[in-house]
């Protein structure tokens, strides 16, 4: 039976003149709006901290309008659990960026316990000349503790064609995800993906940022730092390092 | 006809695949292979991402559809641009041998239209369909080839057991199998968003640190 978890779409629309037309939270996914630096209207989800349960679907929606410049960050990461009934959960965002708009995702990290699972999708729509920076790290398992079932799916379109499209499968019943393919007995994994136009022009240079780490340039007007770690606290500081490199801060505080 | 399977999947079909260890140079460099088990799990994890993904694609392109479409799939599913640069070597050294050994005005066309080449396994599906091949039977050569290659190339790289290494890949087949038909599923959709998108964060990182090393056995 699929009726035992919650069950929450929240949404959040910004306008080029830094209103919010929308912002909408539901269930345990709570938005407040919240101050930042720069020209960002800034949205934190602040209700994420014990969710998603096995058996919950969660969705949220975020779109910055045309010429509108929107942050959205978390107040504490994301923790899977596992659900009373051992069903699977699902957490599905959908981001939009129009024409001369910006969106920059900055959550903090999900983290998926012992015995839980649950999957993830990340759909992203970006018009040509739309700006985005997307932060995703993933922790399995809190300290010393195995992981539970992670899928996580980043699909990101630009101009109406494909730009990224990536699955991460880890965990149990994941076959090879801790080999020296995938993560090589590492306990964290991230991207730092920026899309502007000025790639267009000049694209990124790929760099090896460390053993662990790269730099690289897309098939498309982007740049992707892949890292992995073994912890959240390593994942963070060369995502950090790739962000500086790319010339966006990723740092989440408040002015 | 399906003895041309047999051709394709050869390591000694003359398409340039020998010169490339499938990641496994950076691997043995890193210390994450190091014998037979580390081996074994490195190729695992390969087969169910990569090979998936070119399972897939090449399971499509012997079905008929778009090339250039599922080159740009392949193009969103390849984040680093040394992979997405050996993809479309070996895809025009694919092509080069395909159209000598299966001559199909279909190859001669698109040879033409792409001179910079298409990804590797949407060639592999093409050349299968050019062979009389079915998708499933293109989708198992592009899965098999995720994994004989960093075998072959573990071998030359440590010195290893050529018979541990060949029962490796005996132990993988089933899962080899398993990939092909999930792949063959998949592409049967007909929808290039739809193909599978496994990826594999040590690969992309291994290859772009490969790609910078002065000196190296294999190109990629």
């Amino acid at each position: 039976m699929s009726g035992a978890g919650v069950t929450a779409h929240a949404r959040i629309v910004a306008a080029a003149d830094g209103s919010l037309p929308l912002l909408r939270g539901d269930g345990p996914l709570a938005l407040r709006r919240t101050r930042a630096a720069g020209p960002y209207t800034q949205v934190t989800v602040v209700g994420a901290m014990s969710g998603p349960l096995g058996g919950d679907r969660l969705r949220l929606t975020a779109e910055a309008g045309p010429d509108a410049a929107l942050r959205v960050t978390s107040a504490a990461a994301t923790v899977a659990l596992p659900g009373p009934d051992g069903e699977p959960a699902a957490y599905d965002v959908t981001l939009t960026v129009r024409e001369g708009g910006e969106l920059r995702w900055l959550p903090e990290p999900l983290i998926s316990v012992a015995g839980s699972d649950l999957r993830t999708t990340t759909r992203v729509e970006l018009a040509a000349g739309a700006r985005l920076v997307l932060r995703e790290q993933l922790v399995l398992g809190r300290a010393g503790e195995e992981p539970g079932r992670l899928t996580s799916r980043l699909v990101v379109r630009h101009a109406g064609r494909p730009l990224l499209d990536q699955e991460l499968s880890l965990g149990p019943r994941a076959p090879g995800w801790d080999g020296g393919a995938v993560l090589g007995g590492h306990r964290a994994v991230g991207q730092l993906l920026v899309v502007d136009p000025v790639f267009e022009e000049k694209p990124a240079e790929a760099r090896v940022l460390s053993e662990t780490a790269v730099l690289a340039p897309l098939a498309g007007p982007a740049a992707l730092v892949t890292a992995v770690a073994p912890d959240a606290l390593l994942l963070g500081r060369l995502l950090a390092e790739g962000a500086a490199r790319l010339g966006v801060a990723a740092t989440d505080r408040a002015a | 006809m399906r003895a041309a399977l047999l051709l394709l999947a050869d390591g000694r079909f003359p398409a340039g695949a020998h010169a490339h260890s499938g990641g496994a140079e950076a691997a043995v460099r890193a210390g994450r292979i190091s014998g037979p088990d580390s081996l074994e799990e490195f190729c695992r994890g390969r087969l169910h991402t990569a090979g998936l993904v070119a399972a897939a694609l090449a399971a499509a392109a012997c079905g008929g559809q778009d090339p250039v479409a599922l080159d740009a799939a392949a193009d969103a599913r390849t984040p680093s641009p040394a992979l997405r640069a050996t993809a479309r070597r070996l895809g025009r050294q694919l092509m080069r041998a395909a159209r000598a050994t299966w001559p199909s005005p279909e190859l001669d066309a698109l040879a033409a239209a792409h001179r910079g080449g298409l990804h590797q396994p949407v060639v592999l599906g093409l050349a299968a369909r050019a062979a009389g091949l079915t998708p499933g039977d293109a989708a198992r050569a592009a899965a098999y080839d995720a994994v004989s290659g960093p075998s072959s190339a573990t071998v030359r790289l440590l010195s290893s057991d050529p018979f541990a290494a060949t029962a490796v890949l005996a132990r993988l087949a089933h899962e080899v199998d398993r990939v092909a038909d999930l792949a063959t599923e998949a592409a049967a959709l007909g929808d290039p968003d739809a193909l599978p998108a496994a990826s594999a964060p040590l690969l992309d990182i291994g290859a772009e640190a490969h790609a910078a090393w002065p000196v190296r056995l294999f190109a990629s």
